[in-house]
């Protein structure tokens, strides 16, 4: 949900895109996060990577790839659409549902790690959390993230976090992948100097 | 989606296609150990009946639960619409009780139409008179997507009172929407006049047309609606246009047997094909809490702006 709210409001408005990651700086912070990740999780044992749609699905599967080659390790990857448990439902017009495909295993005793690729508002994460939970009782939750950007309204932090990113809240940032967009790239776009170009809403949040 | 669900021949394809889309999100969720979402927490759901329905009411009703919207049955035995209230009243005062939305079922044709133009809140139409019934129709879609894998280039066949049937017709439009070719089997008696102008086939022959069909829906005769003799007897209609053990058999094997209930067992359609593997009847009920939370999330989840 995070990289929808992100990018979409990036096509809608004028303003100056700037690229701040290219695809050969997400390939060399995925596989650190990767790495990261082994570490902090002694090997991975327990692991269980759920993508937040829509990019954070493509990497999750990223980072399982990683570990892959380094390590051997297979972890179970899957995705969690939080869209049903948002406090933010009624700010807009209806959200379309992702898919939510939890692993064979099931969350119970794991540690589930969240992927999304923009931690902004935290609202996202923690609508994640409330979703988890209709699924079983992990042992542990952590979240990884492309990109921070600040701005946090809840008491929520990344565990692994690929690049913080500090931002105004009148810009938006827009995730690439190749597996969604064709192309892999992290952009900021700031509005135009035009008093048009009004601070982004609460329903800009992600 | 509009604010409504009144038809299916207003629905669009975009928006048929989102309802069955979410609904099979939501038929995920009963796959989750808590099958409660918080999504309509707050939001007041009216199902207003003035026809008797066990199955419908309690599908909306468990459908509205479970997305935590509080749910206020409303039925026309027992309340002030027995006393001589007219709907437009008990509009207003479902009105001012603020229902977020209204599923209403009624024996006149067009009823929630009526309704949706006096209440703020969405009306969904839960079958009226002899015009539509567009949750049964979106659940079967829904079905035999879940079992065939699509509904475009479908040939499904609808047999019987199709005269009285609302859900006939909802699917006769919804189907065409969604690409499938139909068939309507029925006697003479049991067509409507306007049926040449439905995007259908029209036959009276069942044993000719079931080995080319993917989907047989069987329809109720419904005697309740019935003012005169619409065929000679029940023995002489169950024998041309029942569902009995020879003819499923001549249906290709992959094809489905449905019927939205209450079936009646002897008379269009036969014990054993009711219990057999084909058979989805069953499945769609349970499909129609999913369409049903799709269906409520699609109208009330949001704003209330369309987007």
């Amino acid at each position: 949900m995070a990289s929808a709210a992100a990018s979409d409001p990036v096509s809608r408005r004028p303003g100056i895109a700037r690229t701040v990651l290219s695809a050969d700086d997400i390939t060399r912070i995925v596989s650190r996060m990767a790495h990261q990740i082994l570490e902090k999780t002694s090997g991975g044992a327990g692991v269980v990577l759920l993508g937040v749609p829509t990019r954070g699905v493509p990497l999750a599967h990223r980072l399982a790839q990683r570990v892959q080659a380094v390590e051997g390790v297979d972890l179970p990857v899957g995705s969690l659409d939080p869209t049903m448990y948002r406090d933010d439902l009624r700010l807009r017009g209806v959200r379309p549902l992702e898919v939510t495909e939890i692993p064979d295993g099931g969350v119970d005793g794991r540690v589930v790690i969240l992927v999304d690729d923009v931690l902004y508002s935290g609202r996202t994460v923690r609508a994640a959390l409330d979703a988890l939970a209709a699924y079983g009782r992990p042992r542990t939750v952590q979240l990884a993230v492309l990109v921070d950007r600040g701005h946090r309204e809840l008491p929520i932090r990344a565990d692994y976090v690929g690049k913080n990113m500090p931002t105004s809240r009148r810009e938006s940032v827009a995730v690439r992948l190749r597996e969604i967009d064709g192309a892999d790239g992290v952009l900021i776009v700031s509005p135009e100097a035009s008093p048009t170009g009004a601070a982004a809403g609460p329903g800009d949040r992600s | 989606m509009k604010r409504h669900l009144l038809s299916t021949e207003d629905l669009g394809r975009d928006d048929a296609l989102l309802v069955l889309d979410t609904a099979e999100r939501m038929a995920r969720v009963a796959e989750a150990s808590v099958r409660k979402l918080p999504t309509l927490r707050g939001r007041t759901v009216v199902n207003l009946f003035f026809e008797d329905s066990t199955r419908t009411r309690t599908s909306f009703e468990v459908a509205a639960k479970r997305l935590s919207a509080d749910v206020i049955n409303f039925s026309a035995r027992g309340s002030s619409v027995s006393k001589g209230e007219s709907l437009k009243d008990t509009a207003q005062t479902l009105e001012a009780m603020g229902a977020d939305a209204v599923v209403c079922r009624h024996s006149a044709s067009g009823a929630p139409h009526r309704l949706a133009t006096w209440v703020r809140g969405s009306v969904v139409n839960a079958g009226d008179g002899t015009h539509e019934h567009p949750t049964q129709a979106l659940l079967d879609a829904f079905t035999m997507r879940r079992r065939l894998g699509r509904v475009d280039g479908l040939a499904v066949t609808i047999v019987g009172d199709v005269l009285h049937s609302r859900v006939a017709r909802s699917n006769v439009w919804l189907l065409a929407t969604l690409g499938a070719s139909v068939t309507v089997v029925a006697p003479p008696t049991l067509l409507p006049i306007g049926v040449s102008s439905w995007p259908v086939e029209v036959s009276y022959d069942l044993d000719a047309v079931l080995p080319k069909t993917d989907v047989v829906m069987m329809l109720r005769v419904q005697r309740e609606r019935m003012s005169a003799a619409f065929f000679p007897t029940e023995r002489e209609y169950s024998r041309r246009y029942g569902l009995d053990v020879d003819r499923a058999a001549t249906l290709p094997e992959h094809a489905l047997v449905m019927h939205p209930g209450p079936m009646v067992r002897g008379m269009e359609i036969a014990s054993r094909v009711a219990d057999s593997d084909r058979s989805t009847v069953v499945e769609q009920v349970a499909n129609g809490v999913s369409v049903r939370m799709a269906v409520l999330y699609l109208l009330l989840g949001g704003s209330g702006e369309v987007s």
